[in-house]
């Protein structure tokens, strides 16, 4: 760990100046501490934020509800509204981590949270995300966790976390304050960046940007499921993972909307996939259909060739819950 | 003033059983629980030393080759930092278990990824840690292409160093005649210890005699490996371990840290701390090797095994004299004349390869025991009846009887309480919406080790007692079964028995590996104990069976007198010494106990997930129900974890591993582990030790893995040769959904 300098700012305007000039925001500092202790992170100034409010939960206009950056994971999902309205947040918030971490850990910094490929990890092995240029080790390395969804060579690095999943399900907004008191909002589902070229760029902010909140639009109700599937059945990073909301009416699919984790650099939406099952009646056919369309560029490295599969069945075990029908 | 006990037969006294306290055995809280839980008890890197400066290491980023230039001075002009030490004294490796000599140490010379080379100290850990990242260093790499980094491309394949190879009649022709046979190959992963506490240590030199606090197991051996290591005498080595926060064999021999701190602290005239990172526990002590086994049973047509073998290639870094010794329970538990045993070992370059919980049955039993279910399949007999009927009269190579082994009883008391049905086996019956239920069982069997012991005890004027030996406590209960041989002996409630710990000035114990902490060191409190009776006896005139010592008091003819009394105003301080005899020689002796599981396993995702699990255990005499209890169930654990999810992953191209740390390096947690049944079926082994007691702290996690593969092959009809069994594994083979 390098040294660095510890700053509080007295409010957003200040918060962002400091990160515009180089600071690393900190809120409950669950990834990036550690990230710190290994020096993948060396930021010579922590901006210390969570004496700035966003700390609430509030209905919006539109019946739907904003939850404020510095939330923690624990209140976001224990909050009785969430429970009963958008349950899949709070049941993808409970399979990450452990109740310590979730009681650090925050709605901003979660979406914000860095990848756990193992040489992104480590500042002795080339890492194009770390290190521009370098190189990408996990590509013909240790690959069991990573991408097959939208990688390439430069980095196959996956976003590890949970509660995006869900919000990307949500179709929710994040929104984000720059220096000088400008805001503006952006759909979660373009928050998030594909490597491209610039793997180091997890997602679309910007130097001085912060984000004070994630709303999310009005419940659409219907079944609401998580599914995670690793090998450690608790506090462990998903291998694949499946927010799922449907609804169903007269035994069609009314309302559909499906996102995917731990598949590629971000959480993985196909809106042709919520086209296909919207209106249509559920069959194995259709979610046959449902896993060729999200697989249909799939690639894998090795070692992690097997998500592909398990993608494809966890697809058919999620939908045939969500519909009622049977396994 | 001492008693010396060489066991070269049996011990039938049964001491233990004719006293009156009535302390043995119960469970009896751990009396140092408190303390560890309202953190009282002061570990390793915990203690204060005035003007202690902190040392972090530096480890090597190539996989072999040289260090050409250390350039001290990118960091000496940094806040703090005092030194940058690549001495000759330091270790390159951590010491084998009981090697009581220094490991390799020329940490200029880089046999693999990770390999200590450097310590830079500073007046701050925070600083230390800082100027380590940042010292560069220049290597001569060699060239990568004559590097073996991995077991595939091992290029020759010795007979392991300290395992005995077995070959006896015609194996080949018994599986070609054989009624029923298996002929399978499995491979398991490599395993880290993973102790909660890192490894760390702090050193002070006054000039002439090192003091070390360290996170060690065996203290005994350690005071030797740092003395030669620094090149002192022993006597003026000084280790004190009082708390050691799990070791799991990656403490048995001293580690980097432990002469890293000497060193510095010799050098810089004064006290010194070293603490590894959680990186560096896991790519800096010990691996357990990875395995790959071949298992031939030959069956006649009741199921009685013929022919056996079972042959095993593991691998470690040259010079390194360790083979995981894969066959040692295969040697004694089954029967077939026909037999070959053999341990191969590869040299390869990736961190050193040592003990880890259950050096050899850990890994050994769980291939052995998922075969004997395919045998059993395959001759459709159920595998307990299986197993019932393959119980050898005598050792099947050496010829001599068993001590104590209530395996036959221990199958059935699992089975019975579990539930077990040995008929219905057939695969992929049960389905629960998403999830395969099945059902498997194992075979536990670890052999058995006594080790040479002294133990003093005092019983002070108050009539309370001191019990004081080098032995450790590495969480498992050592403090209060002392406690509790000695209360028993000597009339006293544990509470009333202060036991010490830890301490390389008190008397040599055996330390804590290989099970034999409780028996050897409980054994040399007896013999202390006995020779404190036998002085009663002298004072008060009697024999030994006519004194009766309880709750303070001695008892003889009629008369009660409370031991203060009868001390007046004297203490007796007795060392016991225990020495392993011809009995080693004379029986087989080992542990046993048997598995069985309840799995659910995902028929769309493969993940597998225990529903229940029982083990029933033959120990020899339980010192306390509790902490024998707590030990079998913390082995069941790590076979969970063996069975799903453990799995050290070393990069291909370099040797280095990938996954270093606890959120990426699976061990089972809360939710992974149901309600865990722990039968101990009661046994007396005097051939064991005086005690009669034998070893549990491994016996748990020696077959238990073979039970969860052969529950999931029951569950989902899939026969699964890797372990761990991930779901990327199974979901090729799964049933379609």
């Amino acid at each position: 760990m390098r040294p660095f300098d510890y700053q509080r700012p007295d409010g957003l305007d200040h918060a962002a100046l400091l990160e515009r000039d180089g600071g690393a925001l900190i809120a409950g500092g669950t990834n990036l501490l550690d990230l710190m202790k290994l020096q993948v992170e060396t930021p010579d100034t922590l901006v210390d934020i969570n004496r700035i409010g966003l700390d609430e939960l509030e209905p919006t206009d539109d019946g739907g509800i904003r939850i404020g950056a510095l939330v923690s994971n624990s209140v976001c999902a224990a909050d009785p509204r969430i429970r009963a309205d958008w349950p899949v947040l709070s049941r993808a918030i409970l399979s990450g981590a452990s109740g310590q971490l979730r009681n650090k850990a925050t709605t901003g910094g979660n979406l914000c949270q860095r990848t756990r490929c193992y040489y992104f990890m480590n500042i002795d092995m080339p890492c194009n995300k770390r290190e521009p240029g370098t190189g990408c080790s996990a590509l013909n390395g240790r690959n069991r966790i990573h991408a097959v969804l939208g990688a390439n060579e430069n980095c196959i690095a996956t976003y590890p976390g949970d509660m995006a999943v869900a919000m990307y399900a949500l179709d929710a907004t994040v929104e984000i304050a720059g220096p000088d008191k400008a805001s503006r909002s952006v759909k979660i589902r373009d928050f998030h960046r594909l490597p491209g070229d610039m793997p180091q760029r997890d997602n679309v902010l910007e130097p001085g940007e912060v984000i004070t909140g994630v709303t999310l639009p009005a419940p659409v109700g219907g079944t609401q499921l998580y599914r995670k599937v690793r090998e450690r059945s608790s506090y462990a990073f998903a291998l694949v993972s499946i927010a799922a909301v449907i609804r169903m009416e007269e035994g069609a699919i009314s309302h559909a909307s499906l996102a995917f984790g731990s598949m590629a650099h971000k959480p993985w939406h196909d809106p042709r996939i919520d086209a296909a099952l919207t209106g249509a009646k559920p069959s194995d056919a259709l979610f046959d259909k449902v896993a060729d369309l999200l697989l249909e560029n799939a690639e894998g490295y090795g070692e992690n060739d097997f998500k592909i599969p398990l993608a494809r069945r966890t697809v058919k075990a999620v939908l045939r819950e969500a519909t009622g029908a049977s396994t | 003033m001492s008693k010396s006990i060489t066991l070269d037969q049996p011990d039938q006294r049964n001491l233990l059983d004719r006293m009156a306290q009535g302390t043995i055995g119960k469970p009896v809280n751990r009396l140092e629980g408190p303390d560890k839980v309202s953190g009282v008890a002061t570990y390793a890197a915990e203690f204060s030393a005035p003007g202690a400066a902190n040392g972090v290491l530096v480890t090597s980023t190539i996989s072999k080759g040289e260090v050409a230039l250390i350039d001290e001075a990118s960091v000496m002009g940094m806040p703090g930092v005092l030194a940058v030490i690549s001495d000759q004294r330091m270790i390159a490796r951590p010491a084998q278990g009981g090697a009581g000599e220094a490991p390799v140490q020329q940490v200029k010379q880089i046999d693999y990824w990770g390999q200590p080379v450097a310590v830079v100290v500073a007046e701050t850990f925070e600083q230390a840690r800082d100027a380590a990242k940042r010292l560069k260093i220049t290597y001569n790499a060699d060239d990568m292409s004559d590097v073996v980094l991995n077991p595939e491309d091992a290029d020759s394949w010795e007979e392991g160093p300290g395992t005995e190879t077995v070959e006896q009649g015609a194996l080949p022709q018994a599986m070609s005649e054989a009624a029923y046979s298996v002929d399978a190959t499995y491979t398991t992963e490599g395993h880290n210890s993973a102790p909660m506490e890192p490894h760390a240590a702090l050193a002070e030199w006054d000039g002439t005699k090192l003091t070390v606090h360290a996170s060690l197991q065996m203290l005994n051996y350690n005071i030797d490996e740092l003395a030669d290591s620094m090149g002192l005498d022993a006597e003026n080595v000084h280790l004190l371990s009082p708390y050691v926060g799990g070791g799991f064999g990656s403490k048995l021999g001293i580690s980097p840290d432990v002469a890293a701190a000497s060193v510095a602290a010799m050098q810089l005239g004064r006290p010194v701390r070293v603490v590894l990172s959680r990186q560096q526990v896991f790519q800096s002590v010990i691996r357990r090797t990875e395995t790959t086994q071949r298992v031939r049973l030959a069956a006649d047509a009741d199921g009685r095994l013929q022919g056996f073998g079972h042959e095993a290639k593991v691998t470690n870094l040259p010079e390194e004299e360790f083979a995981e010794p894969v066959t040692q329970a295969s040697a004694f538990l089954y029967p077939g004349q026909d037999r070959v045993l053999k341990v191969e070992m590869g040299r390869i370059h990736r961190m050193t390869a040592g003990s880890v919980r259950a050096p050899g049955e850990a890994v050994g039993m769980q291939a052995l025991e998922a075969a004997m279910d395919e045998l059993a399949e395959e001759s459709g007999i159920g595998p307990v009846e299986l197993r019932l009927r393959n119980i050898p009269e005598r050792h099947p190579s050496d010829d001599v009887p068993y001590s104590s082994r209530r395996l036959a009883e221990c199958l059935k008391a699992g089975a019975e309480a579990f539930g077990w049905d040995d008929k219905d086996r057939k695969p992929a019956q049960r389905r629960e919406g998403e999830w395969w239920i099945g059902t498997g069982m194992a075979t536990a069997a670890r052999i058995h080790n006594l080790s040479k012991a002294e133990a003093s005890v005092t019983l002070m004027e108050d009539g309370t007692a001191v019990v004081a030996t080098d032995m450790t406590d590495i969480g498992t209960g050592t403090y209060t079964i002392l406690g509790q041989i000695a209360g028993e002996m000597l009339g006293l409630e544990p509470s009333d028995v202060l036991v010490r710990l830890g301490d390389s000035d008190l008397a040599r114990g055996p330390g804590s590996g290989g099970s034999w902490g409780a028996a050897s060191s409980g054994s040399a409190v007896q013999i202390a104990c006995e020779a404190i009776r036998e002085e009663l006896c002298d004072m008060l005139g009697c024999e030994d069976e006519d004194l009766t010592l309880k709750d303070g008091f001695a008892i003889h003819n009629n008369k009660r007198q409370s031991l203060p009394e009868l001390l007046n105003g004297r203490s007796i301080e007795k060392l016991g010494k225990l020495k392993p005899g011809e009995t080693e020689d004379d029986f087989a002796q080992a542990s046993y106990g048997a598995f069985f599981t309840e799995v659910a396993v995902n028929a769309y995702t493969g993940e597998t997930r225990i529903r229940r699990m029982s083990g029933a255990f033959g120990i020899g005499r339980v010192l306390n129900e509790k902490t024998a209890k707590s030990q079998c169930m913390g082995g069941m654990v790590w076979c969970i974890g063996s069975a799903l999810m453990e799995d050290m992953m070393f990069d291909h191209r370099d040797g280095h591993l990938a996954n270093c740390d606890l959120a990426e390096y699976h061990v089972p947690v809360n939710r992974d582990v149901p309600h865990l049944d722990v039968i101990m079926v009661e046994e007396r082994d005097p051939a064991a030790s005086p005690l009669q007691a034998k070893g549990v702290g491994e016996l748990g996690i020696c077959g238990g893995a073979g039970a969860i593969c052969n529950a999931i092959y029951n569950a989902c009809g899939v026969r699964l040769r890797s372990f761990p069994m991930t779901p990327d594994k199974l979901i090729d083979h799964l049933p379609e959904i």
